[in-house]
């Protein structure tokens, strides 16, 4: 059991785009995630820290943060697996514009998934009959293993091309984008591949996989992007994505 | 990048795999070999397989790399997608005019 007088020395990020860290103290728990120990911060030591979180079970997305260098879902991140000699530097999400102190402006994130055309778009009228789409089509497999995104920005933050390239839609919008597009209902899938098909679109990923490394749900967004390659490259060979 | 820039890019990367290692293999013989310049001239020069090899390498190689550097522009430096295509494309046509030229040297001069 640990101990009542260890502590946790804390480095927070404070400021916007430009800021510095700031130390705190925390005493360490046990199966204490990294977002308890912000929460702490805010409730006991300095209730000006901004951050941002909701549902504390991995659900909802929100409390996404770079700790220890690495972009993580600090509520189901247990401060025992990460924290290096008791010590724990919490920052914002990378690739996004700051708001203030740990929490991030999502609004270039989710115009991503627009750009990439990541909706459903329903046929042109209404139908006879329902459609049929068998659990075990491929097209349903491939939509099911890109499906359960959490739109945390994790990915987003991981991603190298994301940091050199503002526009790129990056792996989250694109993977949504692979989800919509094997959805054999969706009125207009040609629609999809022209919209990930931009200067900014899938043919930028490098395959680093930094994505797939530290998605927290598990998904893997690099074999996504490589799906709408090969999807792209069919259309644009048999001159579907013509203007 | 677009389709057509990507497939360009991968497919000249495939047709240089096999053109790189023939390339190489070539060298290490004729060195093994001790051929002299002048006798490596006498074997290329006329020779319209040779100039349909180093021909589709010049080619595949300028285009290849014109797509790169592009890509590197845009990821590396502020330029946009029209100057960083510009500069790739003249990339593409400085490296296919000086491999031309090569070839015209070691096979029709």
């Amino acid at each position: 059991m640990t101990s009542p007088a260890a502590m946790l020395k804390a480095s927070i990020w404070r400021g916007r785009e430009a800021g510095q860290y700031q130390s705190f103290e925390v005493p360490a728990r046990e199966n204490q995630t990294v977002l308890d120990v912000v929460t702490y911060i805010q409730r006991h030591l300095d209730a000006a820290l901004a951050y941002r979180f909701a549902c504390r079970v991995g659900v909802c997305g929100s409390c996404a943060m770079t700790v220890n260098g690495r972009p993580r879902w600090t509520c189901r991140t247990h401060v025992s697996r990460v924290a290096s000699g008791g010590k724990l530097t919490i920052a914002p999400l990378r690739n996004l514009p700051v708001i203030r102190d740990l929490v991030t402006d999502m609004t270039p994130f989710f115009d991503k998934w627009h750009a990439a055309r990541g909706r459903f778009v329903p046929g042109d009228g209404p139908r006879d009959e329902m459609a049929e789409v068998r659990p075990d089509a491929p097209e349903r497999a491939a939509a099911s293993a890109a499906i359960e995104c959490i739109g945390c920005g994790v990915c987003h933050a991981a991603c190298d091309v994301v940091s050199w390239r503002e526009d790129y839609l990056g792996p989250a919008a694109l993977n949504r984008a692979w989800a919509a597009w094997n959805d054999v209902r969706d009125g207009d899938r040609t629609g999809i591949l022209r919209a990930v098909s931009q200067s900014s679109g899938c043919h930028n990923c490098h395959t680093h996989q930094s994505c797939a490394e530290h998605c927290p749900v598990g998904l893997n967004p690099t074999f996504s992007i490589a799906g709408l390659k090969r999807a792209t490259l069919k259309a644009t060979l048999k001159g579907e994505l013509s203007p | 990048m677009t389709p057509l820039s990507y497939l360009l890019q991968r497919g000249t990367a495939m047709l240089m795999a096999p053109l790189v290692i023939t390339h190489l293999i070539v060298i290490i013989m004729a060195v093994q070999g001790g051929l002299s310049a002048a006798e490596i001239l006498s074997r290329t020069q006329g020779s319209l397989m040779w100039g349909a090899f180093y021909g589709l390498f010049v080619l595949a190689a300028a285009i290849h790399a014109g797509i790169g550097v592009q890509t590197i522009l845009r990821e590396w430096t502020p330029l946009g997608r029209v100057a960083a295509m510009s500069i790739g494309h003249t990339f593409t046509l400085i490296l296919w005019g000086l491999g031309a030229r090569a070839i015209y040297a070691v096979v029709w001069a």
